[in-house]
């Protein structure tokens, strides 16, 4: 059983991320869209949330970096990056989806 | 102008996942054309409505971010930064768009727009308006 986890909130404004950290099992994936994205960013005091689950993959939506004026180049390592059709491919590859919101 | 009001905008949302980015931006532009004082105050996830390089063609969203640089034109020229969200976030003024406006008693000289203030000096600023609105 592997489940995609979603996450659209901000970890700087809501403890979304930090609660599907807690519950997801061992060798999920997290893919981090709209508002989410801004978790992913390295440098920030929150960014450990991200580093401390290593047993996580993790991935961001691309247009909603682009859109936010996030730059690649300072994701935090490992953190993966996803189009559309990469999400699409995500969520076939895993059992279930499940989004956090 | 002796019955001006000081109007201060608190901008604390991140833009496009919420309305109230967008929303704040419509009603400042709108407040501004009634000749009223007006700040405005970028706190918590609100700094990110000021990155540079927003492009939302992927997302089929409108890009308001290039709305911020008419802000001069309607002399609103006090944008204060919070100093500890913007590090917190792990970014500084240079990843923020460069904000400035004219000043008309000294030969239209081009100023910035944006202070970046602590906690505490955006708390008195605070102290001094009139009105508040929070976005």
């Amino acid at each position: 059983m592997s489940i995609l986890h979603t996450v659209n909130k901000s970890t700087y404004e809501r403890d979304t991320l930090e609660a599907c950290v807690r519950l997801a099992a061992k060798g999920g994936s997290v893919l981090l869209i709209e508002d989410g994205v801004y978790s992913a960013m390295s440098g920030g005091n929150k960014s450990s949330v991200i580093e401390n689950a290593s047993d996580l993959s993790f991935y961001v939506l691309g247009p909603d970096i682009k859109a936010r004026g996030l730059s690649e180049d300072r994701l935090i390592d490992g953190v993966k990056v996803v189009d559309y059709k990469g999400f699409v491919e995500l969520t076939v590859s895993n059992d279930s989806v499940s989004a956090w919101l | 102008m002796s019955d001006a009001k000081k109007f201060m905008y608190i901008n604390r949302k991140a833009p496009y996942g919420t309305i109230y980015a967008w929303e704040s931006l419509e009603v400042v532009l709108i407040g501004a054309a009634f000749d009223q004082e007006v700040s405005l105050a970028f706190v918590d996830d609100g700094v990110y409505q000021l990155m540079k390089g927003q492009d939302t063609t992927e997302v089929g969203i409108k890009n308001f971010s290039p709305t911020y640089a008419a802000l001069g034109d309607y002399d609103v020229n006090k944008i204060y930064i919070e100093k500890e969200s913007l590090e917190a976030r792990g970014l500084t003024l240079d990843d923020l768009q460069h904000l400035v406006w004219e000043d008309e008693d000294e030969d239209w000289a081009e100023k910035d727009s944006i202070r970046v203030v602590t906690s505490a000096e955006l708390a008195e600023i605070f102290e001094q308006q009139d009105i508040t609105l929070s976005f």
